[in-house]
């Protein structure tokens, strides 16, 4: 075990010094066998070529920031443990479908953006007052959303998406399925607010279930369903008497 | 026991380490937290992550199995020094969530306590700060340009212009970790952190000699990293050097050699201020005590 070594290709890109992005190699000692590819990151940056760039942060699928694609997968890679890979290399890339900063480093502004879009926070038609108590509810009504609410905005299923890949106007799978969640939370009253953005040309009516963005979800969220109800839903309160109330 | 404050229970763990008990695991001394008494329907619905953590990143389903666990450095309880609206001494600097110090958790973060740190005082010092703003004199130069552009002069001559260091930011950072968890970790002592002290001043010495090899303006994480370190060893000198002159045990600061708390002399915030070149400058505040008296923790 102390002997093994293996493997890391990542992606090596400076846009002021390089014309496009090159794989640069790296054989590193894989000394344990709970070893995931952000570690071999880290070994390679403190230990052989500190100039190697990389988003991380928490180490325990949280946080949401390392994901890239290793071997051609989007995956943490906090997450991804190098004994499912060795003795073959690992290729290490940015996140597809996003524009590249520097090496792993994407930029994550559209994403940010169409975040916000689909307000994902309660909506009240009116405020109470904080001294007016919490807004209750029960574990059932929690049920009805919590699966949604456990997105990290890690943006793998935006890697994983042929749709956003082709058209990045697309509102894409983490946005809608956080929109689900709000409008399926019971303390909330946003929908008609979120509805322009996700019933839009560019919401889920773009989306043509393909449902890769469901199997690389790290957390087990389902964005093609949140997806599939939100064309239901809003069909129904298009063609349904009185289906437009709220 | 299992539901005490961390504090309590890392001196626990730590015990049992010392007295020989524990397992031996790749990463040092572990100890089993069995929950398995709660069963599979309580642990999905209260424990679900660590039901998630212990499946994805240890192998393990902590419904039939003990969790491997053994404490380590978490949170900062201490910080810049602010105000219960997020106001510095520096007028126009506001703080809030884990960089400062409001004092909420005194001597020992209580679980969750990082919720409120966040929200509520994070809106109260959103709430000070826009009012600071909106009722500040209008500024006809901007002074905050002028110290951003010093500060990004400094950074070019002290990192990116530098030639020829031979320290590796990650050796150091990691000594650091180490020296930190040995003299300042869950148990203390005056030799201990005097030898911490004269560690981290040769730590700060190999600083000045660190190698940067990524001369890059976009996306710099090496020189991102070598600025943390430089905070963190300023951080953990201040640690180290408040820790040795409390003579006293409270909260997470337990001394071996005063394990009583003493609060005649020590009832107190410890601050310490770097405004010239020279050694850092240790002071006191009292601590404003409200409803809740200090008491001894019993159980």
């Amino acid at each position: 075990m102390a002997d093994k070594r293996i493997t890391i290709q990542a992606t090596r890109y400076d846009p002021d010094k390089d014309e496009r992005p090159r794989l640069q190699s790296y054989e590193i000692p894989f000394s344990d066998d709970s070893m995931v590819v952000l570690d071999a990151l880290n070994y390679i940056k403190s230990e052989v070529d500190g100039s190697l760039s990389y988003r991380w942060s928490c180490r325990m699928g949280i946080c949401g920031s390392c994901g890239m694609m290793v071997n051609g997968t989007p995956k943490l890679t906090c997450n991804a443990f190098l004994r499912d890979y060795w003795p073959r290399p690992v290729v290490v890339e940015p996140l597809n479908n996003f524009p590249v900063i520097r090496d792993l480093v994407i930029d994550m502004d559209d994403f940010m953006h169409k975040l916000k879009a689909i307000k994902p926070w309660i909506i009240r038609r009116q405020e109470i007052p904080l001294g007016a108590g919490e807004h209750r509810q029960t574990n059932e009504q929690i049920d009805d959303f919590r699966q949604f609410s456990q997105c990290i905005n890690c943006m793998l299923c935006y890697a994983a998406c042929p749709v956003y890949g082709l058209n990045n106007e697309f509102l894409g799978p983490a946005a809608i399925a956080l929109a689900r969640r709000y409008n399926l939370d019971s303390r909330d009253q946003g929908l008609k607010q979120r509805l322009p953005v996700i019933a839009d040309n560019e919401g889920v009516w773009e989306c043509s279930f393909v449902g890769e963005c469901s199997v690389v979800c790290p957390k087990g969220v389902d964005p093609a369903k949140a997806i599939q109800q939100t064309k239901l839903e809003t069909t129904m309160r298009f063609v349904l008497p009185y289906g437009n109330r709220d | 026991m299992e539901l005490g404050p961390r504090d309590i229970i890392s001196r626990a763990m730590m015990t049992e380490f010392e007295e020989g008990h524990g397992f031996e695991g790749p990463h040092g001394k572990y100890l089993h937290l069995d929950v398995r008494h709660l069963g599979e329907d309580v642990i999905d619905r209260k424990l679900p992550f660590m039901r998630e953590l212990g499946r994805e990143f240890v192998g393990i389903d902590i419904v039939k199995d003990p969790i491997p666990v053994r404490p380590v450095q978490h949170y900062m309880m201490g910080g810049i020094d602010a105000d219960i609206s997020g106001a510095t001494p520096m007028a126009g600097l506001y703080a809030a969530g884990e960089c400062a110090n409001v004092g909420l958790n005194g001597a020992n973060r209580l679980g969750s306590n990082s919720l409120p740190e966040c929200l509520v005082f994070g809106a109260a010092a959103g709430r000070a700060a826009a009012e600071y703003a909106s009722s500040a004199k209008p500024v006809t130069a901007n002074p905050v340009d002028a110290i951003l552009w010093d500060e990004a002069r400094r950074v070019e001559v002290a990192y990116l212009e530098k030639k020829g260091g031979d320290e590796r930011i990650g050796a150091i950072r990691e000594e650091m970790q180490h020296e930190m968890d040995t003299g300042a970790g869950v148990f203390r002592t005056k030799e201990g952190l005097e030898t911490l002290v004269e560690r981290l001043g040769g730590l700060r010495q190999r600083f000045s000699r660190i190698k940067i090899e990524d001369s890059s303006r976009t996306f710099n994480t090496e020189l991102t990293s070598a600025i943390e370190l430089d905070f963190m060893l300023e951080l953990s000198q201040t640690i180290a050097l408040t820790a040795l002159a409390r003579d006293e045990s409270r909260g997470a600061h337990a001394r071996r050699d005063f394990p009583e708390r003493n609060d005649e002399k020590y009832l107190k915030h410890s601050l310490v201020f770097h405004r010239d070149a020279g050694k850092p400058r240790l002071e006191y505040r009292d601590v404003r005590v409200g409803n809740f008296k200090p008491q001894a923790r019993t159980y």
